[in-house]
């Protein structure tokens, strides 16, 4: 797995690539919280354009972000979601409470 | 066509990936579509991370055992550990059930909306056995094959 950033205006916007599940669960977690924490006052846009696969500890950290995220109004925002992966977000209830947004965010990490 | 696998791997989460590949490469010898394997692999996923996470409490060294059984009609799955066990079965499967804030108690759900049927056997201090089947289904329907 490998997570590019970059802040813009008033979202970070991380981009992941690779699978989500018990192997990288652990660091995803640690690195969405140091960004959560050195950037107080902005939103997160998680872009899985190039995630084939998760599951439930993928989802718990996506989840846990949301939460920790929303005690401060801050928003969490999904994009470039592949249909096997909104199979599992969908089946968890994740896409009744997540915003998600069709185009990959990663296009202004690279632009 | 039948075929037959057996993997057998320490409890590392370096292995769920392991674990995954190797079963969808096994469900691919048959007519299961591209989003059944996808299917496949969360509920084999969830399985092992349940083996490794609950079964060794996190411990490195347990040996977790998978077995495939292929034919025509579709895949069974057997999920073995040698860890702690199950106290409560019924307890265990309730969706959001889990000790961990972090994590979702979805496990044994999305096990049972992917594949066509799963069993639980646990034995508390001896370990647990989680079998499951995906059946080949035609545009979503059980072809009749495999009825």
């Amino acid at each position: 797995m490998t997570i590019l950033h970059s802040v813009q205006g008033t979202r970070i916007v991380v981009a992941i690539n690779g699978d989500l599940d018990l192997k990288t669960a652990g660091p995803l977690r640690d690195t969405l919280d140091t960004l959560i924490d050195r950037y107080p006052d902005k939103h997160l846009i998680l872009d899985l354009a190039e995630v084939g696969f998760i599951d439930s500890s993928g989802l718990g950290v996506i989840l846990g972000r949301y939460r920790r995220l929303g005690q401060n109004q801050r928003t969490l925002t999904l994009s470039g979601v592949k249909p096997s992966v909104r199979t599992v977000l969908d089946l968890a209830g994740i896409l009744s409470i997540i915003t998600v947004i069709e185009s990959p965010a990663r296009k202004e990490i690279q632009r | 066509m039948t075929n037959r696998m057996t993997l057998r791997f320490v409890s590392l989460a370096e292995n769920v990936g392991l674990a995954r590949v190797a079963v969808a490469a096994v469900a691919s010898q048959i007519a299961f579509s591209l989003q059944d394997i996808d299917e496949i692999k969360v509920a084999v996923s969830e399985a092992v991370s349940n083996a490794i996470i609950h079964g060794y409490q996190g411990r490195p060294d347990g040996w977790v055992e998978i077995q495939c059984d292929l034919d025509r009609t579709g895949l069974t799955i057997s999920i073995e550990d040698w860890g702690v066990g199950i106290r409560d079965i019924e307890l265990a499967r309730q969706p959001a059930y889990s000790e961990d804030p972090e994590r979702m108690g979805l496990g044994f759900v999305f096990m049972e909306s992917f594949m066509h049927g799963l069993s639980v056997e646990s034995t508390p201090g001896q370990g647990t056995r989680v079998e499951m089947r995906r059946l080949v289904t035609v545009s979503g329907e059980l072809s009749r094959d495999a009825q």
